[in-house]
């Protein structure tokens, strides 16, 4: 088991174990660290496959800009312990684990044992190109235009987040 | 060496864990971070494969999505609060006014 496999092994059981445990605390705030913590996880593997760029915006912009919101929102409205919504298992949430379950049986079965094979990843190719001196030559030569309407999509998400969570004074 | 199949199978994995985070439970913020896990998974799919063809075309459009899901969350967490200052209540079975 090299270093890479260990890496690789240690963090993706990490990730799967901290998405298992977002999706079933009762409490937001517990579901939002964990959350982080799969940020975190993912962060990591981006490293593994060199994209060093990637990995640094992922816990910026997901774990210190977007959990930051949630997390404000949750103690915004103060959805502590007496908010709790008593929420049991129900026939409804059984079917749709299984629904679930079914199809990542399928995609499992697709991906790893049905004779498709991808040749493995170039590491110097893929440390050339995960700098951020190319994915920012790229990202302002050849994606220039969706990287301006990028920007018009933040205006507008500014605009409506402050339009909707204004408190009307009638 | 690095192989990705892999990584493509835990993308598969985050997304179906997303994916039941959405459709079984009720409180709506846990919802909005269920939807979170799933677009990482496809990043992590997208870096993967970006890794693996030499093509930086995958990276430049995790941080495509990236910016997308950042202002999805932002306008989402806007509706959630405005929709807790009307009905103070944040589950999913109770937000029921388009029902005929």
């Amino acid at each position: 088991m090299t270093v890479e496999s260990l890496t690789f092994y240690v963090l993706a059981t990490v990730a799967v174990v901290s998405a298992l445990l977002v999706v079933t605390r009762r409490n937001p705030v517990m579901s939002a660290l964990y959350l982080i913590l799969n940020f975190f996880c993912l962060a990591g593997l981006y490293l593994t496959l060199q994209a060093q760029f990637i990995a640094v915006i992922q816990i910026l912009v997901y774990a210190g800009a977007i959990m930051v919101l949630f997390v404000f929102v949750i103690m915004l409205l103060n959805l502590g312990d007496e908010r709790r919504l008593s929420e049991g298992i129900s026939w409804k949430k059984v079917v749709a684990a299984g629904l679930c379950f079914a199809l990542l049986m399928e995609l499992v079965y697709v991906l790893g044992f049905s004779g498709a094979s991808y040749a493995p990843v170039n590491t110097s190719r893929a440390m050339e190109i995960g700098t951020v001196e190319y994915i920012g030559g790229e990202l302002f030569t050849k994606f220039l235009f969706p990287f301006e309407v990028t920007s018009l999509i933040l205006t507008a998400a500014i605009v409506g987040a402050i339009v909707l969570a204004k408190r009307k004074l009638d | 060496m690095v192989e990705i199949q892999p990584y493509l199978i835990l993308s598969a994995t985050l997304f179906m864990i997303g994916a039941v985070g959405v459709l079984a439970r009720r409180n709506a913020i846990i919802v909005f971070m269920s939807i979170e896990l799933m677009l990482n998974s496809v990043n992590l799919s997208l870096v993967a494969f970006s890794a693996q063809l030499g093509d930086v075309t995958g990276q430049i459009l995790v941080f495509f999505v990236m910016t997308v899901a950042a202002a999805e969350a932002a306008i989402g967490l806007a509706i959630i609060i405005a929709l807790f200052r009307r009905k103070q209540t944040l589950n999913l079975d109770e937000i029921n006014i388009l029902k005929w």
